[in-house]
């Protein structure tokens, strides 16, 4: 692997000779398209951060200049007009609430998908494929009546339930298919050593495949957080509701109070980011094994 | 292994009753509610196919299918294909590398509710970032939302969103090429484009074909950025399935036409998984 990345280096380096150093216009084009489209993602996010420092009526006469007088007004006000701290809160229970469950049930499952011999297994396999398919306005009604029927319409669990079983099928194909590469010769070992099958998975099994879980659980969290469809449907009351519908109600009821708007999303976004930049390389690993979950 | 049949229980009975209660059992009982005319509670009466005659006739059902269908094409076509030019010129450079990789990627963990707040602010008619800068350069304001321009205005921000997953799908594909086909290609002395076009994108065609129907059974699930810039309008002209799918369900509670509705979108991704598929297959390259 190693090696065939420093072939692979020296193989560009000579072409690039031979393309672009030579011809140093082709480089500085490409140099140039690259930067141009990362501007994109980089400014317009940019200017959100720079105007929630600045009072609503600064933003709209110099929109692009740095703050001149930087205030925290905005901030101030989203916690106390619309309590964005109390959604905040949903959010992270909500959404943390179902990447535990996911990954715990999710978890043993795949251990038995992956590790144990059973008849229905390959029909259990393409059922969970089958069920990438299935978007969440093909179950959102039945779902609806359903919490309405159980009067859990309103809290967190009404969230948490449908989305805990949207995100199962994928984080059992992932890890199972992470767990199924583990040598045989390690669950043999952990057999002479008298692990029975549950010391197996926590002392073996989890802790190997602890990157796959870690994959699962941030896509699952991403999917859970940024959900507003159905977050809308089952949890719009504003003491359960997740930072997404707020998001929502301020775009439809505070649309010309730019400060408060740009603030809302530097608070949304910021906490993400942060945790991207943290943990990039897994998130990146994510995007191409997420990439069997539509 | 001995004793394994109560673990194999044990470990798979917790999934496979929540997704069967919540995931399998409400989209078979989606199926079945797409024959009733119910508002999801008190009133409910079989009326056979009377929902799909209604779709049939929908006027704005029709258009929100056709804009859907024309959101897949742009998106499919803009998200893969700067995706993919991204991905051969990230390819081709060493320096800074990591940086374009980092800022092309995440777009994708912010919010769709956010991003659709955010180009409300960016299309904004009194202070918004493109009107300020038309400003700025002693030109006149525009008015970006308007009934002709709506589903190109939602289009962009879905095509930036997602531009960053393709990309990264395809930088590792066209990384995992082996460095033998290079040397071969230049033993027949193909260079240039023409190895870009009869090496590299035939070698990644597995992973464009995936990138194109995730592009496409995506685009049919959009829903947040119309729902925030646009709520359907100015006048139905931007409503997609999604949102028209949320606001016949849940805003007029007729969750039997709204079920109706769903089943359309889910038979509306099969069938383009499925042409994108055969209309993609090709034998698949391993290494």
């Amino acid at each position: 692997m190693e090696q065939a990345r420093e072939r692979r280096l020296t193989f560009w380096e000579r072409m690039q000779e031979r393309y672009f150093s030579q011809s140093k216009i082709g480089k500085i084009f490409i140099y140039v398209v690259l930067t141009i489209w990362s501007m994109t993602t980089i400014f317009p996010l940019a200017w959100v951060f720079l105007n929630s420092f600045k009072e609503s009526r600064e933003i709209i006469t110099d929109t692009f200049k740095l703050p001149t007088d930087p205030t925290l007004q905005n901030y101030v006000n989203a916690f106390e007009t619309v309590n964005i701290g109390r959604s905040y809160l949903n959010s992270f229970i909500i959404s943390g609430s179902v990447v535990l469950l996911v990954l715990f049930i999710g978890g043993i499952a795949a251990f038995a998908m992956a590790r144990m011999q059973f008849r229905l297994r390959g029909f259990l396999q393409t059922l969970l494929v089958a069920s990438l398919l299935i978007p969440s306005f093909a179950t959102i009604v039945p779902v609806y009546r359903m919490m309405i029927g159980m009067d859990l319409v309103n809290t967190y669990r009404a969230l948490i339930i449908p989305q805990t079983a949207g995100n199962l099928p994928f984080a059992i194909l992932v890890i199972s298919g992470y767990m199924a590469t583990i040598p045989r010769e390690l669950e043999e070992a952990a057999v002479m050593d008298g692990c029975g099958r549950f010391r197996m998975f926590t002392k073996v099994f989890l802790p190997i495949s602890l990157p796959s879980f870690a994959t699962v659980g941030i896509f699952v969290f991403l999917w859970s957080y940024n959900d507003l469809f159905s977050s809308l449907v089952l949890v719009s009351h504003e003491k359960v509701a997740p930072i997404v519908v707020l998001l929502s109600n301020v775009s439809s009821q505070y649309g010309t109070d730019y400060g408060l708007m740009t603030a809302a999303i530097a608070m949304t976004v910021i906490p993400v980011l942060i945790f991207y930049l943290l943990a990039q390389k897994t998130f990146e690993k994510g995007a191409t094994s997420g990439a069997v979950k539509g | 292994m001995k004793g394994d049949r109560i673990y194999i229980f044990l470990f798979l009975t917790p999934a496979f009753i929540i997704t069967g209660i919540f995931l399998y059992y409400p989209f078979i009982e989606n199926l079945l509610q797409s024959f009733y005319n119910t508002d999801g509670f008190f009133n409910s009466t079989f009326i056979g196919l009377d929902n799909y005659i209604r779709l049939w006739n929908d006027e704005i059902a029709r258009t929100a299918l056709f804009n859907s269908l024309e959101l897949i094409l742009y998106v499919t076509v803009f998200q893969v294909g700067i995706a993919l030019i991204l991905a051969i010129l990230v390819d081709s450079i060493t320096k800074g590398a990591a940086f374009y990789r980092t800022t092309f990627f995440f777009p994708i963990v912010i919010s769709g509710a956010a991003i659709g707040l955010l180009f409300t602010l960016i299309y904004n008619y009194r202070n918004g970032l493109l009107n300020e800068i038309l400003v700025s350069m002693g030109m006149e304001r525009v008015l970006w939302l308007t009934e002709q321009s709506s589903l190109y205005m939602v289009a962009i921000p879905t095509v930036w969103n997602y531009v960053g997953f393709y990309f990264v799908i395809l930088l590792t594909a066209i990384q995992k090429i082996p460095n033998d086909f290079y040397e071969a290609a230049k033993l027949e002395g193909i260079t240039g484009f023409q190895k870009m076009f009869r090496l590299t994108i035939p070698l990644i065609v597995t992973d464009l074909k995936t990138c194109m129907v995730l592009a496409i059974t995506g685009t049919l699930k959009i829903f947040e950025l119309v729902y925030i810039i646009t709520r359907g309008g100015p006048g139905n002209s931007s409503e997609v399935l999604g949102t028209y799918m949320y606001q016949k369900a849940f805003e007029d509670t007729a969750m039997g036409y709204g079920a109706t509705i769903a089943v359309l979108i889910v038979v509306l991704g099969l069938t383009l998984a499925f042409i994108t598929n055969k209309l993609l297959k090709r034998e698949e390259v391993t290494y």
